[in-house]
């Protein structure tokens, strides 16, 4: 019973290696100063939407998915009808 | 509202980690709402045994420095959706963790989450008795092996003075997590036995966790061991911790003890 499970299993280590090779290149990237790009589109875009209509927090949702070939962010923001008179 | 557990040990490398993700992931499986927060500033690896390395936005400082608020930190598990994690920040210094900012993000917790599961980072520094500090329970992870059993005697003291209940004159309530247990080793009696451990830390035993590829196996992949595989004998413990967290009576089990009739009727009695 035991055995069988062992040979029916795929093999972990691929996984782990290809998880932190994914994991460590974005973390070096981040840590050799240019703090890495995701972030900083992600406060960007949060900055330069502030400009145009007060955001509040709890409508706000940001999502990363860093990947090895490619990352996607997703910001989620809800807009008020009347933003124009709500501007900061 | 919800329970706050603070998983901790002292020393490092004994499973603290592992066990917060296993038993956060346990309690989630059962339906109840958890939250594992990693307290571990600078060197964050929950995410990593959860398998949500990629996923981190915003983490615990930026909470508490304002900089997000607490539901856009939080990440979903993509398994069990009653199961979420508060990550530790990876680039900023420990000094960013202040009291009141803790206070603040766990008392917030606690109204939306059945268990709040504090994963503590090693050593008796600010990190770990922040992560300790607001605990209504402890659970002490220790490996049957000396350096272990001393550091976690420490533990248990700092637990007994520095956490808000015991500045309060209340009783802190201690389980012993006894993890990497290996029972030929213990067979060849060449590791310290359960019950040694027990007298030495005298706190009741939460359950015994057996060293096994299992756990190996589930951090290579980015499961907590209670999903990846959950009929694998430390993912049986950890369920059963959990039954005993919870409150029933069940008799702990030695891993690899050959017990007899009458044996596993009169078993071990259980915290």
């Amino acid at each position: 019973m035991k055995l069988l499970r062992l040979f029916s299993r795929p093999r972990s280590a691929p996984a782990a290696r290809e998880r932190l090779q994914v994991l460590l290149a974005h973390e070096r990237a981040s840590n050799a100063g240019d703090s890495d790009l995701l972030g900083k589109l992600r406060d960007e875009i949060l900055r330069a939407i502030s400009k145009h209509m007060q955001i509040d927090d709890d409508k706000v949702s940001v999502r990363m998915e860093r990947g090895a070939q490619v990352s996607t962010l997703a910001v989620d923001i809800e807009v008020p009808f009347d933003v124009g008179k709500k501007a900061a | 509202m919800g329970k706050v557990i603070v998983v901790t040990s002292g020393k490092g490398g004994v499973g603290k980690t592992t066990s917060s993700a296993a038993l956060g992931a346990a309690l989630a499986q059962g339906g109840d709402k958890v939250v594992v927060v990693d307290f571990d500033v600078g060197l964050r690896n929950l995410d990593l045994v959860m398998g949500a390395e990629r996923r981190v936005v915003y983490d615990l400082v930026n909470v508490i420095q304002g900089e997000a608020k607490l539901t856009q930190a939080l990440i979903r598990d993509k398994r069990v959706e009653t199961l979420y994690l508060l990550p530790a920040s990876q680039t900023r210094d420990k000094e960013n963790l202040t009291a009141k900012g803790v206070e603040a993000v766990i008392g917030a917790l606690k109204v939306n989450f059945d268990w709040v599961i504090c994963d503590s980072p090693a050593g008796i520094e600010s990190g770990a008795t922040l992560a300790m500090r607001h605990a209504d329970i402890a659970i002490v992870v220790t490996n049957p092996e000396v350096s272990s059993v001393r550091d976690s005697d420490r533990i248990i003291g700092l637990l007994d003075s520095k956490t808000v209940k015991a500045e309060n004159g209340e009783h802190m309530e201690k389980h012993l997590l006894l993890t990497r247990y290996d029972p030929a080793r213990a067979e060849r009696g060449d590791m310290l036995k359960v019950d040694d451990v027990l007298e030495i830390l005298s706190i009741p035993l939460l359950g015994i966790i057996p060293e096994s590829m299992d756990v190996l196996r589930a951090s290579n992949i980015g499961s907590p061991v209670t999903l990846a595989d959950q009929g694998s004998a430390p993912a049986v413990a950890y369920f059963d911790a959990v039954r005993r967290l919870k409150g029933e009576a069940l008799p702990v089990s030695v891993p690899g003890e050959k017990r007899g009739f009458f044996g596993k009727f009169f078993g071990r009695k259980a915290a």
